[in-house]
């Protein structure tokens, strides 16, 4: 690859309330790329994710981030989506009282108000929203919604992917979206996913279960242990994963040590 | 943790933007209260003999009264002695006749408070009434209101032009003897708005009163009586400001309304007096009185009040139904932030058969605010088949603040239906990092909630200050889209 990479991860530490949960986290992905990242519950997956998306409260304790080349860790959670970078939820927040579409709407504007770009009215923006829903075979009654409020685990989810089209991220992280989805809205969230890749954004996925990542396939797969990248590989590493468990890159892991 | 709590709290300390005081030549009277100070307001209104005798038999029996201590709020004794009860414009060489007279100093302010009174400049479609510390400045639009027979005016011009409908109805709905603090306006009152929408005629316009505290040491006392004839229709806003100062000044009105048969009354209030600073230091005691009669069948009284000012709040925007197939409403959104106290609500009390009363109340606490509901649902025993539904919903805003409800229900009649429901939510740090990580900042964030969680109240406020409320709570338009 001669071109900058979209996100560099180096060495990166954060904790939090005192307690060191990403121990030096090194990660690189360039444009055109999906990533998946795996591992055990409570190994800092989504601590990576969130201290990625700019959420307060974490401790960074050593290392950097650059996000097309500028310091990501600098910026505000909102400059940062507005610079492209999209965190879909493992658990995405209920807003009562707040639209759904009007909520997307503002996400949106706020985006083209970073480029310099007018704001989209209404009515623009519901005929851009008409087609991204069809995409995701998004049920039109749900933006008629407050955001999330009484949506089921499985809508939340494809609403956070419908989120996604809208916003066209240039770095589209998502946090487990395939927990809560069945299998036909499993197929449909990944058509989904792959419909928005472009040669010049990229994804970082997290996942339990290798079943996503036939939807998705990613370039690289890595294997997230106790803050640790134990294990970086292709594809065929997931596979191997779901067949052994991850006692086995930790026994080796640890021999090597 | 913190961090998030801390920012949303700062964001909600957004500054008073009314507080400056306009420097204008005053004619006070000295401070203090007694039966002389009472015959001095009267005399300087030349008021007619009988209303100097209400006010001091409103007097004689305030003095026999104690300042309440139920409400949840708390404040210094106020030294009732120490207040000045008079306080207006030095009158250039007479009054003015016309609005083109008023003290330029005066439109100016008025201008800078966004409520334009020249010619030009006028809010389109809104007749205002100014009132500036005790006294009416001028009002609006008066020629085209007249022309439909509907009188709006200050209560002083009503009360020398049309006296048989002040004396009719003044004191009608709140008698003077009803508390401690109508007790006092009564007996001090000095000026207020007078509405009068004869049979059948539906004011083409909206009326409003702008009411502003200048003068330091001063109380305002206004009056405000509204009566919508058989089948006649208004609508009314209020809104009020005063300047910054480290002393607290009592305001305590009394609002009156009569709404004859098939009348209706709709009125709205955007209360945003002068908090205090955030240590809790200075601000308005707004402490008034506000009720409204459906004296006649299938009559309609709706309060919509969005109270974001104050030191202290304590008013409870009442209906009596009493004529039969009557409506009472009442929307309501209260914040209170920093170390303001409010404690409001409404009663709805049901005489008549099928009367129907809503109730919708939306508190918002941040900071040290505390926020109390207070409402009486009553159902008398000739109410047969009434209805009341009362929602009652309050918002935190970090957790230093409190929220309170006291719903207080007696129904005597048997066929009456009433729901009660009420919820507390918190804005959370997850709802302020989701709203962040799709690229809206703390601030409209927190806009965006608060006015989604108010949505219901500022649907009954009429356009042009829909717009100024939830401005006023620091909030985007939510559009109508979806
Ligand atoms: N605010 C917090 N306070 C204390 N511990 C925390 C906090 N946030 C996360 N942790 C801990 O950090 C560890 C990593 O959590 P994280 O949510 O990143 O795991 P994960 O890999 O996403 O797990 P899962 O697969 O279950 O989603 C866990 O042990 C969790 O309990
Ligand atoms: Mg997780």
């Amino acid at each position: 690859m001669n071109h900058q990479p979209i996100l560099e991860i180096k060495n990166l530490s954060a904790g939090v309330e005192g307690k060191q949960i990403l121990k030096g986290v090194s990660l690189t992905i360039y444009p055109g790329q999906v990533h998946a990242v795996m591992g055990p519950n409570g190994s800092g997956k989504s601590t990576l994710a969130a201290v990625l998306a700019g959420r307060d409260g974490y401790d960074i304790t050593g290392g950097e981030v650059l996000y097309n080349g500028k310091d990501l860790l600098d910026l505000d959670p909102e400059e940062r989506a507005r610079e492209g970078l999209f965190l879909a939820f493992q658990y995405p927040v209920e807003i009562p009282g707040v639209n759904s579409t009007y909520f997307l709407k503002a996400a949106y504007n706020e985006i083209r108000k970073h480029r310099g770009e007018p704001e989209l009215d209404a009515i623009d923006f519901l005929a851009l929203v008409k087609d991204k829903m069809k995409l995701l075979e998004l049920k039109e009654d749900l933006l008629k919604r407050s955001v999330n409020e009484g949506f089921s685990g499985g809508e939340k989810k494809r609403a956070e992917i419908f989120q996604m089209a809208v916003l066209e991220p240039k770095l589209a992280i998502l946090d487990e979206t395939d927990s809560g989805l069945d299998i036909d809205a499993l197929k449909v969230v990944s058509q989904g996913v792959n419909a928005l890749k472009r040669p010049d954004n990229a994804q970082l996925v997290i996942t339990h279960y290798q079943r996503l990542l036939n939807f998705i396939v990613p370039d690289f797969v890595h294997v997230l242990v106790d803050g640790y990248i134990v294990k970086t590989g292709g594809k065929e590493l997931a596979l191997e994963l779901e067949a052994k468990g991850y006692d086995w890159i930790l026994k080796r892991e640890t021999a090597k040590v | 943790m913190s961090t998030a709590t801390e920012t949303i709290e700062d964001l909600v300390k957004t500054e008073y933007k009314y507080g400056f005081y306009t420097d204008v030549e005053t004619e006070s009277a000295p401070p203090g209260l007694s039966e002389e100070t009472i015959r001095m307001i009267s005399r300087k209104k030349s008021e007619p003999e009988w209303l100097t005798e209400w006010r001091l038999k409103a007097y004689r029996h305030w003095i026999t009264l104690s300042e309440p201590t139920w409400q949840k709020a708390h404040h210094e004794k106020i030294d009732y002695q120490a207040i000045c009860y008079f306080s207006q414009p030095k009158p250039k060489k007479d009054a003015p006749k016309s609005l083109d007279e008023v003290d330029p100093k005066l439109l100016e302010t008025y201008e800078k408070l966004g409520i334009p009174l020249r010619e030009r400049g006028r809010l389109a479609g809104v007749a205002v009434d100014a009132i500036f510390d005790s006294v009416s400045v001028g009002t609006t639009f008066r020629k085209q209101l007249a022309e439909k027979g509907v009188i709006f005016c200050s209560f002083t011009e009503a009360v020398h032009e049309h006296p048989e409908l002040v004396k009719k109805y003044l004191g009608s709905v709140v008698p003077y003897t009803d508390n401690y603090y109508a007790a006092l306006n009564s007996a001090v009152f000095t000026d207020g708005s007078f509405c009068y929408i004869p049979k059948g005629v539906r004011c083409p316009m909206e009326l409003s009163t702008y009411f502003r505290i200048n003068a330091a040491n001063t109380g305002q006392f206004e009056r405000t009586l509204i009566i919508a004839d058989e089948g006649a229709q208004v609508s009314y806003l209020e809104g009020c400001t005063a300047p910054m100062r480290d002393e607290n000044q009592l305001h305590a009105a009394v609002v009156e309304l009569v709404a004859l048969d098939r009348g209706e009354i709709k009125y709205s209030t955007v209360q945003n007096w002068y908090p205090g600073d955030e240590k809790g230091v200075g601000g308005i005691y707004n402490f008034v009185t506000k009720r409204g009669l459906c004296k006649g069948r299938h009559s309609k009284i709706t309060w919509t009040q969005v109270e974001t000012g104050s030191a202290i709040t304590w008013k409870y925007p009442s209906c009596i139904l009493l004529g039969d197939h009557s409506v009472g409403e009442f929307y309501s959104v209260a914040v209170t932030n920093n170390y303001q106290q409010a404690d409001t609500g409404t009663k709805m009390v049901h005489i008549g058969k099928n009367t129907r009363s809503t109730i919708i109340s939306k508190g918002i606490s941040a900071g040290h605010g505390q926020n109390s509901y207070r409402g009486l649902v009553k159902i008398h025993k000739s109410a047969a088949n009434a209805r009341n539904f009362s929602q009652c919903d309050s918002m935190l805003i970090g957790s230093q603040c409190g929220a309170h409800t006291f719903p207080y229900i007696e129904v005597k009649n048997t066929s009456a239906s009433v729901e009660h429901e009420a919820s507390t939510s918190k804005i959370g740090e997850d709802q302020i990092f989701y709203c962040n990580a799709r690229g809206i900042a703390t601030q409209d964030a927190v806009n965006m909630i608060v006015n989604g969680f108010c949505k219901e109240v500022f649907k009954e406020l009429p356009m042009e200050f829909a717009v100024e409320a939830q401005k006023l709570l620091g909030v985007s338009l939510e559009g109508s889209v979806g």
